[in-house]
């Protein structure tokens, strides 16, 4: 099974070949900063967290949002999701080694890592945030296989992957509601400072995470045999539509409770990501068009006829993807620190270090992506032509 | 034939890799016996020789431990002398070039502890 | 051949995550020492600065503070005011207490400089969250310290900080250390390496010797100075620091987080009060 994973036609080579080059790239530019220090990105004393966290905090969304296939079959046996099953579970892998990634390429003494584990301190969310998220590697990896395997030798899987399988459910939600205590526990920072940030990740990643997964079933069934089947594809589409809603319906009560209230510690996080402060807003034009395109998106979801239609259904689900990667990945973590504790805007870009660094990233996961679903491809393959 | 290249190639391979810290210092003028080091003329050192060859790194974690998490500053020695668990206080106070004292040994043994990374400067302190 | 592959992976697999789970187990001593952050029944003792906001005025006298901290803790100037290091320094007024100002607050006390430093709260967020414990409370006397040998970089204290009081090395900072003419340090005091987190400590290393904070020490000995930085035990009622906390009206910054900071500043007397007089009373 796995001596064909490098087999394949000329677009899977290619994907490999990308993704071996962003890679590379990512590790020279990694050098680079273990070498002169993380002052090589766009970070500061004031904004201590940037790319690399903003990156995680949306890929553990990625990594949660298989809970949506996986409840509805395993637990409701929706038997339609049969085969996009193993495309959530693998895409999960794919993210959240992306994670642990981009907490590593982040940390300033990384070589110190293990004192996570020596030196356990129950107190920090981020101890927990490290347990979970490796249980999450380990759940899905040992399902994945397991649920390939049962697929391979056309048996049924073994009767103790059911208990695992419906510990990963709460599991998938427990990974990103620890990851956001990690940001809603903090006093200091009032603009995550807020109840509905855990369910505000929640609802994003269940419309992130289904719409990148459409993308890629569509992708798989347009240059492959493997076709999840339309039925599949509408019922996440289905669930993308509610989740968005969901979204941008706490997006509205975060703005309200912060705006109607007008404390200046919840207005200005926001005054600086939609008006700028004092002439200062990079982050404007990405705000506003990511609000506007996820706006857009949601309205257009809603109705039947675009989600029937793939090439649009498609074009939305990227947009969904595109405009909750501008909110999670690139607005909320740099809003909470602007302004400082001290009341200074110091404003953040990524360097291109920092840039090639993060598409280094991705590209592992574009990697790992890849195979397994080249694995997939090839038992469905053998199964199909037996 | 295909399979038979493949499988020797990647067992050479492998065989290179593993042996590599073996064939890695062949050419290198570094000598290959223990290095003679410049010991100073001062006082006992704070255990004898043969413990410190053997444990120093530990005394130094102990010491760190004590000193910068613990309440514990000061080391009795076996005679009884009492000195300031401090690496560039107590250590570097006699052993002054750690680049000749330390560093000689280090790479003999192919070590690389990171102390120097920050513990650079002159005596006391640290 | 593909049945011992699968089953040599799986081994393999589950060797590698059976040794991480046994790495806490190869020294139990390490898990038995959670007590760093939490403090239990009662403090021992606390410390404390009073930092009263008329001396501070002073150029001299806050140039003087931060420079012989500096100095005594080899804290390096990096070239990019967004990466710099900072232990203590100054801040204006109604940046440092948004609290004590309003609308009508005179803009000559708005923007008055005073000290700001860490604040060894109470309960410090910061060490609430570190993943390592390579910050945490004392427990003899409330310093919030820090062990740059387990900081692994995480920045999450960072981010917890109301204050703003850490920073992090955001290059090598030994380049950027002043020197004295001949090059040597001003300090025996070990230098930081990069990608560690690093703040005030109250001088730690100093009261082991029986000294004051470097910064108290700096303030005491200079013109119009003295009492500029008061230091000492706030649940000893004989000491001066609890004197004055009784006997003048003092303010901490942030109050309303419940962090219960250790750095007090006396307000003064009246608004303009220092102006009228040219200078501290």
């Amino acid at each position: 099974m796995i001596d064909r994973i490098f087999h394949g036609g000329l677009r899977y080579r290619l994907i490999l070949a990308a993704g071996a080059l962003m890679v590379l790239g990512g590790l020279v530019a990694y050098a680079h900063q273990l070498t002169n220090g993380l002052g090589v990105t766009g970070l500061s004393r004031d904004v201590s967290w940037g790319l690399y966290i903003a990156q995680f905090t949306f890929l553990v969304g990625i990594a949660a949002s298989a809970v949506m296939v996986v409840l509805p079959y395993y637990l409701h046996d929706y038997k339609a999701f049969g085969r996009m099953v193993i495309l959530g579970e693998f895409l999960a892998v794919a993210a959240v080694l992306m994670c642990m990634l981009f907490v590593f390429v982040d940390m300033g003494q990384p070589a110190r890592v293990l004192n996570l584990i020596l030196h356990p301190r129950p107190n920090s969310v981020m101890f927990w945030d490290m347990l979970v998220l490796s249980g999450y590697l380990l759940i899905n990896l040992v399902i994945g296989s397991v649920a390939l395997d049962a697929e391979r030798t056309e048996a049924a899987p073994p009767r103790w992957i059911r208990p695992l399988i419906i510990l990963s459910i709460p599991w998938a939600v427990s990974i990103h509601t620890v990851t956001a205590f990690l940001y809603a526990g903090l006093e200091a920072r009032p603009f995550w400072m807020t109840a509905i940030l855990a369910p505000r990740f929640l609802a994003s990643a269940f419309a992130s995470g289904p719409a990148l997964l459409i993308l890629l079933a569509l992708a798989l069934r347009r240059y492959s045999r493997f076709d999840v089947g339309t039925k599949a594809i509408q019922a996440l589409a289905t669930i993308v539509t509610y989740a968005m809603a969901i979204n941008l319906f706490f997006v509205g009560v975060e703005l309200f409770t912060a705006l109607y209230g007008g404390n200046p510690h919840h207005t200005e996080p926001f005054a600086y990501l939609f008006t700028g402060i004092e002439g200062r807003g990079a982050l404007m034009p990405w705000v506003w068009t990511g609000q506007l395109v996820a706006l857009a998106a949601a309205v257009l979801l809603l109705v039947p006829a675009n989600r029937r239609r793939h090439r649009i259904l498609a074009v939305l689900c990227a947009l969904v993807v595109g405009a909750l990667w501008i909110e999670k990945g690139l607005a909320l973590v740099v809003a909470g620190f602007i302004p400082s504790p001290l009341g200074h805007v110091t404003e953040y870009a990524p360097t291109t270090p920092e840039v090639a660094v993060t598409i280094g990233v991705y590209g592992v996961g574009v990697l790992v992506l890849a195979m397994l679903y080249r694995l997939v491809l090839n038992i469905r393959e053998r199964f199909e032509m037996a | 034939m295909d399979d038979r290249l493949r499988i020797y190639g990647g067992a050479v391979a492998v065989l290179a890799v593993l042996s590599f810290p073996a064939w890695r210092a062949l050419g290198s003028t570094a000598s290959g016996t223990r290095p003679e080091l410049p010991l100073p003329d001062s006082a006992a050192c704070v255990e004898d020789a043969a413990y410190m060859t053997a444990h120093h790194m530990d005394l130094l974690a102990d010491w760190r431990e004590a000193v910068v998490r613990g309440a514990e500053t000061t080391h009795t020695s076996p005679e009884g002398i009492t000195r300031a668990m401090s690496l560039t206080g107590t250590c570097l106070g006699c052993h002054d070039d750690h680049e000749a004292f330390c560093t000689q040994c280090h790479d003999y043994a192919g070590v690389a502890p990171r102390c120097w990374d920050c513990h650079v400067g002159g005596e006391g302190g640290g | 051949m593909g049945a011992t592959r699968r089953g040599f992976l799986k081994g393999a697999g589950l060797a590698t995550v059976g040794a991480g789970l046994g790495l806490p187990i190869l020294d139990p001593a390490r898990l038995a020492a959670l007590p760093d952050g939490v403090r239990e029944s009662g403090p021992l003792s606390r410390l404390a600065i009073v930092v009263d906001v008329d001396r501070c005025r002073l150029d001299g006298v806050r140039q003087a503070c931060i420079e012989a901290c500096e100095r005594a803790h080899n804290v390096p100037h990096l070239p990019d005011p967004a990466q710099e290091v900072r232990w203590i320094w100054s801040e204006t007024f109604g940046a440092a207490l948004p609290d004590q100002v309003h609308a009508h607050t005179p803009a000559e006390r708005r923007e008055a400089p005073v000290l700001v430093l860490c604040n060894h709260c109470e309960e410090p967020p910061c060490v609430q969250v570190c993943p390592t414990g390579a910050t945490w409370k004392r427990e003899a006397d409330g310093i919030v310290m820090m062990d740059m040998h387990r900081c692994v970089g995480c920045r999450y204290c960072m981010a917890a900080c109301p204050y703003g009081a850490r920073s992090f090395n955001w290059r090598d900072p030994q380049a950027f250390v002043p020197t004295r003419m001949d090059g040597s340090p001003y300090s025996d005091y070990p230098m930081r390496t990069r990608g560690v987190v690093e703040k005030c400590t109250f001088c730690a290393e100093r009261l082991r010797e029986g000294l004051q904070p470097a910064c108290v020490e700096a303030a005491n000995s200079v013109p119009g100075g003295q009492g500029a930085l008061i230091f000492g035990d706030p649940t000893d009622p004989s000491s001066e620091v609890s004197r004055v906390l009784r006997e003048r009206h003092t303010v901490t910054r942030r109050p309303g987080f419940g962090t219960g900071p250790n750095v007090y500043y006396v307000a003064p007397a009246g608004a303009g009060a220092a102006a009228d007089r040219g200078g501290p009373s």
